[in-house]
């Protein structure tokens, strides 16, 4: 159950991490640590900038806050996550946290009614082989995909996204405001403050977004989720 | 600089933020308010994420509306996750073809 929920994950993931592994190499990394990097960190944003900051033999210190300031989204979805998670053992919740991503984070909050170790492992161990195989087929055969198919690849993910918004928006008009408020100021960051990284477009949007949705649109207690 | 100190570095940040919360809040959030809110992020998130990146992810504003076009349609007569993902790119190679 868990593993076909990752599936699509690990699909969208392929383009991501080949990617990423391209652009390891072109900044000087070797792909042996491209792939250690993904290993250990599953995360797209975040890694494609540290690949810069090594490439240009940037300091710790930057490196550091950098991926503070970039995967500090992370820390609003595992908050999120542990309220379905309250029945885990400790050490099952470290392990799920490793796997706190945004796409692992959203069908975990979205898709199952409720969440168990097993299919947490599945949801997050699929998607991990996706992204490692991505990244060693990036680092070492980068050239290979024609580019089409590559960036066509690429809005695999993003229908994904558009095939759990729909389904939630039909069960919940609700859901609708908040998934436009957030597309909304999205969409204004991006052309108004481009400097502004894409991690914390996401953190403003989704946070100014779900705070109107739940003070225009509080949901009572006893309400399903 | 030392490339075994990057990667640990990295790795420990993003690790140390993704586990904090589940260290620190083990009880249940009673606020209706804060309920809500929770209930609204993982949507909000999506949201954001998909617009407006999704426009540009295929190098043509076109060619990326079509898809997404075809992602809507497709997840609104039921299509799940692969289903969508799919027929949307399906719908963005045809419509490269075409153009």
């Amino acid at each position: 159950m868990g593993a076909q929920l990752g599936l699509p994950i690990a699909l969208g993931y392929l383009p991501v991490s080949f990617a990423f592994g391209i652009k390891a190499v072109a900044n000087g990394i070797a792909p042996i640590w491209s792939i250690i990097i993904s290993m250990t960190n599953l995360t797209s944003a975040g890694q494609v900038a540290a690949a810069d900051i090594i490439g240009a033999a940037g300091t710790y210190a930057e490196m550091a806050l950098t991926t503070l300031v970039i995967n500090a989204r992370y820390m609003l979805m595992s908050i999120s996550l542990t309220q379905r998670t309250r029945n885990f053992s400790m050490g099952q919740k470290l392990v799920t946290a490793f796997g706190v991503t945004d796409e692992i984070f959203v069908i975990a909050s979205t898709s199952v009614r409720t969440v168990t170790f097993p299919l947490m492992l599945g949801l997050i161990a699929v998607p991990y082989v996706g992204w490692t195989v991505g990244t060693v087929l990036g680092s070492f055969a980068g050239g290979l995909l024609p580019e089409y198919l590559a960036r066509a690849m690429e809005i695999s993910l993003y229908a994904m996204f558009i095939a759990i918004i729909v389904p939630a928006v039909k069960r919940d008009i609700k859901i609708l405001f908040a998934v436009a408020v957030a597309a909304a100021i999205s969409a204004a960051m991006y052309f108004l403050t481009p400097f502004i990284s894409s991690g914390w477009v996401i953190i403003i949007a989704a946070v100014a977004a779900s705070a109107l949705g739940a003070t225009f649109f509080p949901r009572k207690a006893a309400d399903g989720e | 600089m030392n490339m075994f100190i990057y990667v640990l570095i990295m790795a420990g940040v993003t690790y140390m933020i993704r586990a904090l919360p589940f260290t620190l809040l083990r009880g249940e959030i009673k606020s209706v308010w804060l309920r809500s809110f929770f209930y609204y992020v993982p949507y909000a998130v999506l949201g954001a994420m998909t617009f407006p990146a999704i426009f540009f992810c295929t190098g043509s504003v076109v060619v990326s509306a079509i898809g997404c076009a075809a992602a809507i349609c497709a997840a609104f007569l039921g299509g799940g996750l692969v289903t969508a993902a799919v027929v949307s790119v399906a719908a963005v190679l045809l419509a490269g073809l075409v153009m």
